[in-house]
C-alpha cells in the first residue's frame, strides 16, 4: 500500500495538479502535454536500477529527499548573481531562479524590435501556435520519466527563436539557479530557422553549497543550414542533484555543436539525443566531466543517423579523483536509411585515484552498409612516456603531472570558442584538479 | 664532464649494459655507434634518468656528482639534454608552454632570473630559424601532428634554447632526409663550444659527415668493443659491423 502522502511520485504529481490551474498557456494543446506527461510519470515513476538506461545511476538518494516544487519569488540580488557566476562573458542574459523567469536579472535580444530569446511562460500565453510543433515534440516523454516529470510542470523557461537568416555574434546565456530544498524545473526551447546562427550557453548553478534537484529538459530544432553552437555548463552545487536531457533535431545541412561541461553536483545524469533527421546534417559533442569526493556522473549519449550523407563527431573526456564515479554510454545508431554516414565516437578516461571508477560503454548499431564509423574508449593513469619526456626537459614530477592532468581536460576546452568562458573553466579545472596549484605559464597556452 | 665506470643495467631482468667504460671531456663530441639491439638507446635512457633500468653494477660521475643519485628533472636542470628517437606528443600541452615551462626551471636551478616574455620570444625566434621552423608550430600542442622531420626539428629547438651543457642525441638522424638531416647538424655544431659536450648516439655514419666527431665507439652487445678517431666511423660504413663482433667475441 502506498502511502500518497509520502510517496514521492505522488507527492510531486499532487503538487504538480495543485498548479496546473495557475500554470500558463490556455491552449488545450499544452494542457494536455501537461497531463499526458503526468500520467507517463504516474505510470512509471522514477527510473531504479533495474532500467537498462539506469544500471550504474541509483537515484534512491535522490527520491527520498523531500524537495518542494516552488513558484514563489526567491529574492536575488544582481550582486549575489555576479558572485555565482566568477569571470562573466559578453553575452546576452536570461535569468531564471528555480525555472522561473527573472526579467530584472535579464537583458535578452532583439533583432528589428523582437525579442529572439524570451521567457516561455509568455510565449505560452501569446506564441503558442509557434511552440505546438516543438514544445514536446523533440524530447519523448515515453522513453525519459524525468523529462516527463518537467513536462508534467511545464510553466516557464526559456524561448529562443532565431529568426530566418540571422546570425547573432553574441552568445545568449541562458542562467539556471536552483535554491535550497527546490524542485527546479528549467525547461528551453530552441528554434533556429532556416540559415540562422546562434550560440546559446545554458548554465546551471546553486546558491551555496545547498541542496536542491535541478530536473532540466532542452530541446533544439535546427531548420534547414542553421548552426547553432551549444554549452551546457552544470556547475551546480556541490550537494546538488542535476538530471538534464537536450534533445535535438536536425534537419538538411544544419549543423548542431554540443559543449558539455559537467563540474559540479552530487548525482548527476545528462541525457544528450541528437536525431540526423535529414541528408547532410552534422553534429559535433564535446563533452568534459570531472567528479572527485563521491560525486557521480553520468553521461548518456544518443546520436541517432535517420538520412543519408550525415556525420557526427564525439569526444568525450573524463577525470576522475577521490571516490569520484563517472558512467559514460554513448550510442551511435544507424538507420537503414542513412547511408554514406560518417561517425566517430571517442572516449578517453583519467584515473588520479584508487578508488575512482568509471563505466564506459561506447554502442554502435549499424543497419545500413555504406557507411564510415569507427569508436574507441579508453581508461588510464598519465601516460608514462609523456611524463618522462616532460621531466626529461627539467619539469618536476609534481609539476607534469599537473600538466598532464591539466592538458588532459584542456584537450575538450580548447575546443570552446569563447575565450572567456575558456579561461574561466582553466581556472575552474586548476583549481579543482590542482587543488589551486598553479600552472604559472598557463596564459602561453 | 663524464665519466661512466663499469656501468651495468638490466632491463626486466635481462642484462643489457654489460660493463661501460666512457669518459666524455667537455669540449668534445663522441659517437656511439652499434648494431641494432646493442644498447645504444638504453645507455642514452640511463643517463637521463629514465624508470625501470635497474643499475647493477657501476658508476656515473657528470660534474664531479653522482649522476645516478638524480632524478630525471634533476638532471635535466645540471645540464643533460636527452633529444628523443621517437619524441611523444603531448595534445593540451603547446610547445611553447614547455619550452617556457623548461628554461625556467633550469635557470631557477641555476639562480638565475627567469625570462621575461619578451627575452623568451626573442630567444625562441632566433633558434627557429637555426633549425628553419615556422613559429605558428610553437602554438601547437607538442608534436601533435608533427611529421618524423619536424619532430626531430623541435628536438634540435629545444636543446636550442635549454643550452645544455651534455647533449645525448638518441638517434636523432632516423627517418630524416638530407635537408633535414643538415638542419639538425647545423642545430648540434652551433652548441659545439669548449664548455659543451654531444655524446651522438646513431646506427649510420651520414650524420657524421655533418657532425664531426671526436672519439667513435663501437658497441657490440652491452659493451664498447672499440674506440677510435673519426675514420672508424668510416671504416665501420665500409665494412659493416660484423668484424667489430666477431673481434668482440674472439
Amino acid at each position: 500500500m502506498v502511502n500518497t502522502e509520502t510517496d514521492p511520485k505522488h507527492r510531486y504529481l499532487q503538487a504538480a495538479r495543485a498548479l496546473n490551474s495557475q500554470l500558463p498557456g490556455h491552449r488545450a494543446w499544452i494542457k494536455a502535454l501537461r497531463e499526458r506527461a503526468s500520467a507517463r510519470f504516474d505510470a512509471v515513476g522514477f527510473p531504479t536500477m533495474r532500467d537498462e538506461a539506469w544500471k550504474y545511476t541509483n537515484l534512491a538518494s535522490l527520491v527520498r529527499q523531500p524537495f518542494h516544487a516552488v513558484s514563489d519569488a526567491t529574492p536575488l540580488t544582481r550582486e549575489q548573481l555576479e558572485r555565482l557566476l566568477p569571470n562573466a562573458f559578453d553575452a546576452f542574459r536570461l535569468v531564471f531562479i528555480n525555472g522561473r523567469y527573472r526579467p530584472e536579472l535579464s537583458n535578452p535580444p532583439h533583432v528589428d524590435g523582437r525579442e529572439i530569446a524570451r521567457p516561455l511562460a509568455d510565449a505560452l500565453d501569446r506564441d503558442a501556435e509557434a511552440l505546438e510543433p516543438h514544445l514536446g515534440q523533440v524530447v519523448s516523454i515515453e522513453a525519459h520519466p524525468l523529462a516527463a516529470l518537467n513536462t508534467a510542470f511545464l510553466a516557464d523557461g526559456a524561448y529562443v527563436s532565431l529568426p530566418e537568416g540571422v546570425a547573432l555574434e553574441r552568445p545568449i546565456h541562458l542562467i539556471y539557479v536552483a535554491t535550497a530544498d527546490a524542485l527546479a524545473q528549467p525547461r528551453a526551447l530552441i528554434v533556429a530557422r532556416s540559415g540562422s546562427r546562434a550560440t546559446v550557453v545554458e548554465q546551471y548553478v546553486g546558491i551555496d553549497e545547498s541542496r536542491y534537484f535541478t530536473n532540466a529538459v532542452t530541446e533544439v530544432v535546427l531548420e534547414r543550414g542553421a548552426r547553432v553552437e551549444h554549452y551546457r555548463l552544470q556547475t551546480e552545487s556541490r550537494l546538488g542533484f542535476h538530471v538534464n536531457g537536450l534533445h535535438v533535431r536536425q534537419h538538411e545541412n544544419s549543423e548542431f555543436i554540443s559543449q558539455a561541461i559537467d563540474l559540479g553536483g552530487l548525482l548527476v545524469r545528462n541525457d544528450l539525443y541528437a536525431l540526423l533527421d535529414a541528408p547532410g546534417a552534422s553534429c559535433s559533442l564535446n563533452g568534459l566531466y570531472v567528479a572527485d569526493g563521491r560525486q557521480h556522473v553520468d553521461n548518456h549519449t544518443y546520436i541517432a543517423h535517420a538520412k543519408p550523407r550525415c556525420t557526427s563527431r564525439e569526444f568525450y573526456k573524463g577525470v576522475l579523483d577521490g571516490r569520484g564515479r563517472a558512467v559514460f554510454n554513448g550510442r551511435v545508431v544507424v538507420q537503414p536509411d542513412a547511408q554514406r554516414t560518417d561517425a566517430e565516437q571517442i572516449n578517453n578516461n583519467l584515473l588520479l585515484s584508487e578508488d575512482a571508477e568509471i563505466d564506459t560503454k561506447p554502442e554502435l548499431e549499424i543497419y545500413a552498409d555504406d557507411v564510415k564509423c569507427s569508436h574507441g574508449a579508453t581508461v588510464g593513469q598519465l601516460d608514462l612516456d609523456q611524463l618522462f619526456y616532460l621531466r626529461s626537459r627539467g619539469v618536476d614530477d609534481a609539476q607534469a603531472r599537473d600538466l598532464l592532468t591539466f592538458a588532459f581536460a584542456n584537450d575538450v576546452l580548447r575546443r570552446f570558442r569563447i575565450a572567456p568562458l575558456r579561461a574561466m573553466l582553466e581556472h575552474s579545472i586548476t583549481t579543482r584538479l590542482l587543488r589551486g596549484r598553479k600552472l604559472r605559464e598557463l596564459e602561453l597556452i | 664532464m663524464l665519466s661512466i665506470k663499469n656501468l651495468h643495467v638490466r632491463v626486466d631482468d635481462k642484462p643489457i649494459l654489460k660493463g661501460i667504460d666512457l669518459d666524455v671531456k667537455a669540449g668534445e663530441v663522441h659517437a656511439i655507434m652499434g648494431p641494432n639491439g646493442s644498447g645504444k638507446s638504453t645507455l642514452a635512457h640511463v643517463l637521463a634518468g629514465r624508470e625501470g633500468y635497474e643499475v647493477t653494477e657501476g658508476t656515473v660521475t657528470y660534474q664531479g656528482k653522482d649522476l645516478l643519485s638524480l632524478s630525471a628533472e634533476q638532471r635535466a636542470r645540471e645540464g643533460i639534454f636527452l633529444g628523443f628517437q621517437y619524441p611523444v606528443e603531448i595534445p593540451g600541452v603547446s610547445n611553447i608552454y614547455l619550452l617556457k615551462a623548461a628554461l625556467n626551471a633550469i635557470r631557477k636551478h641555476r639562480g638565475e632570473e627567469e625570462l621575461d616574455a619578451i627575452d623568451f620570444l626573442a630567444r625562441v625566434r632566433e633558434k627557429l630559424k637555426l633549425v628553419d621552423m615556422s613559429e605558428d608550430l610553437m602554438y601547437r600542442s607538442v608534436n601533435e601532428g608533427f611529421s618524423g622531420g619536424e619532430r626531430k626539428r623541435n628536438e634540435i629547438l629545444q636543446m636550442a634554447v635549454l643550452e645544455p651543457r651534455l647533449a645525448l642525441l638518441d638517434e636523432t638522424d632516423s627517418g630524416l632526409d638530407i635537408d633535414a638531416l643538415k638542419t639538425v647538424a647545423n642545430g648540434v655544431n652551433a652548441l659545439r663550444t669548449p664548455e659543451r659536450a654531444v655524446v651522438v648516439v646513431t646506427h649510420y655514419q651520414r650524420l657524421l659527415n655533418y657532425v664531426v666527431p671526436d672519439v667513435v665507439h663501437v658497441l657490440v652487445q652491452g659493451r664498447i668493443a672499440k674506440s677510435g678517431d673519426k675514420g672508424l666511423a668510416h671504416e665501420l660504413e665500409r665494412r659493416g659491423y660484423g668484424w667489430v663482433e666477431s673481434a668482440a667475441r674472439a
